[in-house]
């Protein structure tokens, strides 16, 4: 039952994702050479939405519909690892004009192709456990 | 209900989709109490495997399906949209970027992919190989290192006024416009 739950989110997830055009190649390549404030309005207002429903949560004490407690884990800092992995995902991200959710979307959606960097993502995680210990972090 | 499929099939403006995409955090919260992120699936599909002998695989992937169905929800739903309420054919974009477009070379603006890159026939092709195992490459190496993507970090670590993220999201940025503006040209004309 809960998975059926997830699998019903993930489909609402990439609905809006891929109605909002999140998932167009053209959109992001648009974006990064600052052609359009079309992504960088949904990131902004999704951003200072996701923020105040947090507050809320908090100053509310909520809890999940199950009752338990609601206790988002932080995002650990590790400066190094932010600043160049994120620059190395920035990389991934404008060559491919996607990122992972929406890889996902673009497969349902019919284009197989995606296959090939579904594969080589997972190829980049595998190569990133291997050196992972000789990484600044 | 013709007005609903209307509202359902026209692309959604930022104003609407950015506060739904927020939402998604509590709603994740309240339904399943799970922290929003995609990128990890990529680990937890390595855990699943005999790549368990590496230590960063060695955990017990059962306690992250939640994380495996969320990611096949997001492939559903591209099968239902397509069937149901597919989006327009083309994306409205300046005039000024179809231009440079064409100078790159791509001139197959419809649909969410340039047909002239993202084609099986095209797979020997340079351009193609290196956009899609290149950037594929990065996006899984990076996310992982950086631990988190555009939905972990972005979305929801800046949500959290996570110090981490947003150095994280600095970092995609800079990556992402060095490689549009300075290497993407190169690679698309290649």
């Amino acid at each position: 039952m809960k998975s059926i739950k997830t699998i019903f989110l993930g489909i609402l997830f990439g609905t809006i994702l891929i109605k909002s055009e999140a998932v167009s190649w053209f959109r992001i390549q648009e974006m990064f050479h600052f052609e359009s404030f079309h992504m960088y309005g949904i990131i902004g207002s999704a951003v200072a939405t996701g923020m105040i429903s947090l507050m809320v949560i908090k100053k509310m004490s909520l809890r999940s519909f199950t009752g338990e407690e609601i206790i988002p884990k932080a995002q650990p800092l590790n400066k190094y690892a932010n600043f160049f992995g994120g620059i190395l995902f920035g990389f991934g991200w404008a060559l491919l004009g996607a990122c992972p959710g929406p890889l996902y979307g673009l497969l349902g959606l019919g284009y197989s192709i995606i296959v090939v960097p579904i594969c080589s993502a997972i190829l980049g995680v595998i190569c990133y456990a291997l050196v992972r210990d000789k990484l600044p972090h | 209900m013709q007005k609903l499929i209307h509202f359902l099939s026209d692309p959604w403006p930022w104003y609407v989709a950015g506060p739904l995409i927020g939402l998604m955090i509590p709603t994740l919260l309240f339904v399943i109490n799970k922290d929003l992120g995609i990128s990890s699936s990529f680990r937890h599909m390595c855990a699943m495997t005999r790549l368990k002998k590496i230590s960063f695989f060695d955990y017990d992937w059962r306690e992250y399906v939640w994380n495996l169905n969320f990611v096949f929800g997001i492939f559903l739903s591209g099968i239902i949209v397509s069937l149901f309420f597919p989006n327009p054919e083309e994306i409205n974009l300046s005039e000024n970027f179809i231009a440079w477009l064409q100078e790159m070379g791509v001139s197959d603006i419809k649909g969410f992919l340039p047909g002239d890159i993202f084609q099986w026939s095209f797979l020997n092709s340079p351009r193609t190989l290196i956009i899609l195992i290149g950037g594929g490459f990065f996006i899984g190496f990076g996310s992982r290192y950086a631990g988190g993507c555009t939905s972990g970090h972005a979305i929801m670590g800046l949500s959290q006024l996570s110090i981490g993220s947003l150095i994280a999201v600095i970092g995609f940025f800079i990556g992402g416009l060095i490689v549009s503006w300075f290497l993407l040209p190169f690679i698309l004309t290649l």
